[in-house]
């Protein structure tokens, strides 16, 4: 039986591949790269990347037929363990404020909003490995070093983790069977094939 | 902790083969791009960085096929650099598994390109290379070519340009040091990462440890870039890691990735 299939979505803003590679390294057996409702409705877990700006994202995402709809319902009365990768992670807040204001998925209050440089030495973006510090208990987000690449962050509740770029920001959100993380688990060498691995064992 | 000091190894790839070879580690092929980025994998490289010096347009397969590959068994973010000219060529590397392109010669006769794959693609996976040399006391110059080939455009304003296209990062290498050993050219490095709030790769000429603690404490840079001294064997990544973390940088951990 295993950890079941799952749906990764391809709306043509994500490093596809590498979450692909590290999905499977991680122990999934069934990955399903698509572009369909339908196939995520049938999913046991779905994942969402995502690289690139919010609206372009969010664009592309609502998009494709029925797949908003679709991850609605996957994750909301089947109660599918979804997981957000960065930009994907971010599509979960109410709104993002790049290239102006664009609903998100809604899932968890908050928006996205750009990172401000404290000072001409802290870069935005904030790229490079960083703490995964957890600010509440979950079962998928442990103490390590992941790698970050982003100059948008949320900023809202059901917060699960954070890192630190000149002051806390938003490394991890949750709530139930629905997780996101800013931070690109698939480039994050043990640490991030360990979380991915949590992910496709996790019953919420 | 905040975000940590990069140390991202460098491998010069010709018609699919790593140009040295390397000799930190036995491998069954030492000059095979692949076999050495699973290497630098499992030796905690915060980075890999792939410079295809061939780059002719038959070579293209060939290089698409080693991101591909380095893609499903390295877990840690991979630009890949070299004749990138046009939106497609980096979406073809980025399909393949590159999480960056690098982009170099072409950004020097058409800056724009680093705004359209930005537009396209977002700016967090185009690195903005510039290669330059010293022409004057404070004044650098972009060469081309290897560093062979004066372009008449200061190194400075163009690294700026770059910058304000929407290049994620820029990684500066002084051609005078590349191959030295002598390290980075400092100057070069702070007076570019001092004016842009994108991060700085410092690049060029490093043969010792200190070279890299320089890079970060007078370049001012956000991360450092090296080939020969780790295909050497010369030191370790976790050396340059230690060195980074005692002069008070903060570095990956090592203990805990085991």
């Amino acid at each position: 039986m295993g950890n079941g299939s799952i749906a990764l979505i391809d709306y043509s803003a994500g490093n596809l591949q590498s979450v692909r590679n590290a999905l499977k390294t991680a122990g999934a057996e069934n990955v399903v790269v698509t572009a369909r409702a339908e196939d995520v409705l049938a999913a046991d877990r779905i994942v969402l990347p995502g690289v690139g700006a919010f609206a372009h994202c969010m664009g592309a995402l609502s998009a494709l037929p029925g797949m908003v709809e679709a991850l609605n319902e996957a994750t909301g009365t089947k109660a599918r363990p979804f997981l957000g990768i960065c930009v994907g992670m971010q599509l979960m807040a109410e709104a993002g404020e790049e290239h102006g204001v664009t609903p998100g998925l809604s899932w968890i209050k908050g928006r996205v909003r750009a990172l401000r440089p404290a000072g001409p030495a802290t870069k935005i973006p904030h790229m490079g490995w960083n703490d995964v510090l957890p600010t509440a208990p979950h079962p998928l987000i442990e103490t390590g070093e992941a790698y970050f690449l982003h100059s948008f962050a949320f900023e809202g509740a059901d917060v699960l983790a954070n890192t630190d770029h000149a002051g806390p920001v938003v490394a991890a959100i949750g709530v139930g069977n629905r997780i996101g993380v800013q931070f690109h688990p698939e480039k994050s060498q043990k640490y991030g094939l360990a979380f991915l691995e949590r992910f496709l064992e996790w019953t919420p | 902790m905040t975000v940590r000091v990069r140390v991202i190894p460098c491998l010069d790839v010709a018609d699919g083969r790593v140009v040295k070879g390397v000799n930190f580690v036995d491998l069954r092929d030492a000059g095979d791009p692949v076999e050495i980025a699973k290497a630098y994998d499992a030796a905690g490289a915060d980075e890999l960085c792939f410079l295809d010096i061939t780059a002719t347009h038959e070579a293209r397969g060939t290089l698409l096929d080693i991101v591909s590959r380095t893609a499903e068994v390295c877990f840690m973010p991979l630009t890949v650099g070299g004749g990138v000219r046009t939106v497609e060529d980096a979406r073809a590397l980025l399909l393949a598994g590159a999480d960056k392109v690098g982009v170099n010669s072409a950004a020097v006769v058409r800056p724009a390109l680093v705004a359209d794959i930005a537009e396209r693609m977002g700016s967090q996976c185009v690195v903005a290379s510039v290669d330059a040399r010293q022409v004057a006391p404070g004044k650098w110059e972009v060469f081309t070519h290897g560093g062979r080939k004066p372009t008449d455009v200061d190194a400075v304003a163009h690294a700026l340009n770059l910058a304000r296209l929407g290049a994620g990062e820029l990684l500066v290498t002084s051609m005078d040091r590349d191959g030295t050993q002598d390290g980075y050219d400092l100057d070069l490095i702070r007076t570019i990462a001092d004016q842009v709030t994108i991060p700085v790769i410092a690049s060029g000429g490093v043969g010792r440890l200190d070279h890299l603690v320089a890079g970060v404490c007078e370049g001012h840079a956000s991360a450092v870039l090296a080939a020969s001294i780790f295909h050497f064997g010369t030191f370790s990544v976790a050396d340059a890691h230690a060195a980074l973390g005692k002069a008070g940088f903060p570095v990956r951990n090592h203990a805990q990735d085991g």
